[in-house]
């Protein structure tokens, strides 16, 4: 393990970008959001950024191929390219464990080579959560977020910050940041460490569990009666998917330039009516089959096809944002009641 | 600093159920935390126990009587703020809800918070209680802290257009006035900017649009059926941005078609997950026909014709406004 002075994290910013492009989140307008990181950029104290950071691997929209006519010629033009190195700093323990969601999608067969580029070219420094919010559960799903996952793991306290490097990728980073840290014993995080746990054990969402929920519930809960109400006021809009960690759904659409076509591809939403529409029409008609599919999606029918692995992550950014503050957390605690009302 | 309680709008709520006057009720139920209220609809006295009303049920729950009031069976009841009973108005007047299936009844608001304004200035709340205006704030890490109401109200609620209820069967309370607010305040800054610093402006906020239509499917003046936006045959559905400062262009076509049915109740601004103020354009155009047009506001009377539909000989000329836009 090796430290560095917090307040001499300018240097270690510098020292990491002389190789690879560094992100960072940064305090503005609306909350925080991950930025390149250039001199005077200054790391913000939120507990989370609004959008996750999901973006850096799968970005909502992004070019697949390009068809270029030339006469009678077509033209398949290949757009992908080698991305370079990039170190994504600060990324919480929730949106660590994101990535281990979205690869079982992306970098299962038949391998997606856009995402695959992507992703072994970033390097993840992880930065456990000094003040989980109310709206956090990541504990819900079996994550710590006083001990995250990543390529470094840093901890911070007033005056300093603490990396622990876990991978090979994390080891070569961390070796050539020699000159701006300097060792300290492994055990140097471990009162953060506590201080963290001792928090997480006092949230209001701490007692949540998913117990009842996994691969095998489709029966349990597809017909649940309480669907209904839960979606009543839903608005179909998107922002609970695309503020997700994630939610890994995208639409393939072609637009056309004015000598060819650029196939791109971009975030999509179960919430929207046009969501995955075949010749046959829309599979899921009222927006009640489409609430429905987005939480059966994390809680039974990802699970089902990994392991029994959830699909969420309990970062919390869906309680903050929703318009009608309609959440998974609600939906977990509503479903199985036996019985709803308003049926 | 709700001056009505929950409890009177819930006996307000049985006594219409048991004589038969509506047979349900569009209101808020309460989520887990302060701040979190869900607008819900009610079926039975026994159901208004989750009922809730405080300082966060801003949410305008006008639109959903666009669907709810399709439905069979009998009326509606829906409690609505002064600014809510613009948005019945305006909605009435398309033809977009069957009035004579809501019973309305107005409330008075004192201005409603926003979890999301209050989460810009404290992190990790856990509970928030109001006295007068002061808003006393439990957090996990930093004990309580107290605020001004006006510190924590979105722009909406500080510059409040009217208390006035322009449409009800009922009223709780008294009636208040058209007030004399300061909502074009901002406009006019922006108005002031260079073309290159409003530019610059609008591409800073709009740049962080993410697309998700929140804006669009709160908005009571939003009532297509189908939106272009969502219709694949339109050759518009773009769930994507071709570059980053695309999504100026959703906006300015929203903002143009809702010109003149607006009512400026703000919501498209409470929902955005990325706080683009939104309102400020709508703002813009109700400014615009306000000097073009003489005043006019959306909602305020069932059956008005909106200035950009409605010829007259007085209009100003074309040329004029496209002067005016050099």
């Amino acid at each position: 393990m090796r430290k560095i002075a917090k307040s001499a994290l300018d240097s270690l910013f510098a020292a990491m970008s002389e190789s690879k492009k560094v992100y960072l989140p940064v305090d503005g307008e609306g909350g925080a959001r991950y930025q390149l990181w250039t001199e005077g950029t200054v790391l913000s104290e939120a507990v989370n950024t609004v959008r996750s950071a999901k973006d850096f691997f799968f970005p909502q929209t992004e070019n697949l191929v390009e068809f270029k006519m030339e006469g009678k010629k077509l033209d398949v033009i290949d757009v992908r390219r080698e991305t370079e190195d990039f170190v994504i700093f600060g990324v919480r323990a929730c949106d660590v464990r994101s990535f281990d969601i979205l690869d079982r999608v992306f970098l299962g067969a038949p391998v997606d080579t856009y995402y695959k580029n992507r992703r072994e070219h970033g390097v993840i420094v992880s930065l456990a959560c000094n003040k989980p919010a109310e709206t956090c559960f990541c504990q819900t799903f079996g994550i710590d977020a006083s001990a995250p996952a990543g390529d470094i793991v840093c901890h911070m306290t007033d005056d300093t910050l603490f990396l622990d490097a876990k991978t090979e990728k994390g080891e070569k980073l961390l070796a050539t940041l020699e000159g701006v840290t300097e060792p300290c014993a492994d055990s140097a995080a471990d009162e953060q460490k506590a201080l963290i746990r001792s928090r997480l054990d006092k949230l209001p969402l701490k007692g949540l569990t998913a117990d009842k929920f996994g691969g095998d519930k489709t029966k349990e809960f597809f017909n649940d009666p309480a669907w209904a109400s839960l979606s009543e006021s839903c608005l179909g809009c998107g922002t609970c998917t695309f503020v997700c960690p994630t939610c890994q759904c995208y639409d393939i659409k072609d637009f056309k330039t004015a000598d060819g076509v650029r196939r791109f591809r971009c975030w999509d939403s179960c919430m929207y009516s046009e969501f995955t529409k075949m010749s046959a029409g829309q599979p899921r008609l009222t927006q009640k089959e489409r609430f429905r599919q987005r939480f059966m999606h994390k809680l039974v029918y990802y699970p089902a096809n990994n392991e029994g692995i959830f699909g969420c992550v309990g970062c919390g950014r869906c309680l903050a944002k929703c318009p009608i503050q309609m959440n998974i957390v609600k939906v977990m605690k509503k479903l199985g009641e036996g019985g709803d009302k308003n049926d | 600093m709700q001056k009505v309680t929950r409890d009177i709008l819930v006996n307000k709520a049985k006594e219409l159920l048991a004589n038969g006057t509506v047979d349900r009720v569009y209101g808020w139920k309460k989520g887990e935390f302060a701040y979190d209220v869900t607008p819900a609809l009610f079926k039975s006295e026994k159901e208004l126990d989750e009922f809730v009303f405080g300082d966060f049920c801003g949410a305008n729950v006008s639109k959903y009587l666009v669907a709810e009031s399709k439905k069979a069976g009998g009326k509606i009841l829906v409690f609505l703020k002064p600014c809510d009973t613009y948005s019945l108005n305006q909605l009435t007047t398309e033809h977009r809800v069957d009035r004579e299936k809501i019973y309305a009844v107005g409330i008075p608001c004192e201005g409603m918070l926003t979890g999301s304004a209050l989460k810009d200035k404290v992190d990790s709340v856990l509970s928030v209680e109001t006295e007068g205006d002061t808003v006393k704030v439990e957090t996990l890490y930093d004990g309580v802290k107290t605020f001004p109401a006006s510190d924590l109200l979105p722009d909406r609620c500080r510059n409040c257009k009217s208390k006035k209820h322009v449409t009800y069967d009922e009223l709780i309370g008294e009636d208040g006035e058209v007030l004399d607010s300061g909502r074009f305040d901002e406009v006019e800054k922006l108005e002031k900017m260079t073309p290159d610093e409003r530019f610059a402006f609008w591409q800073g906020e709009l740049s962080r649009c993410i697309r998700c239509n929140a804006c669009r499917d709160v908005c009571p003046a939003c009532t297509c059926e189908k939106c272009v936006f969502d219709n694949p045959k339109s050759g518009l559905e773009n769930k994507a941005a071709a570059d980053s400062f695309e999504e100026k262009m959703f906006h300015i076509i929203r903002a143009f078609h809702v010109a003149g049915r607006c009512t400026d109740c703000g919501e498209c601004s409470r929902v955005c997950p990325q706080h683009i103020p939104l309102h400020l354009l709508n703002r813009k155009f109700i400014k615009d026909m306000n000097t073009f047009y003489g005043e006019y506001q959306a909602g305020e009377v069932v059956g008005n014709r909106p200035p950009v539909v409605n010829y007259t000989k007085e209009d100003i000329e074309p040329s004029e406004a496209v002067k005016r836009g050099e």
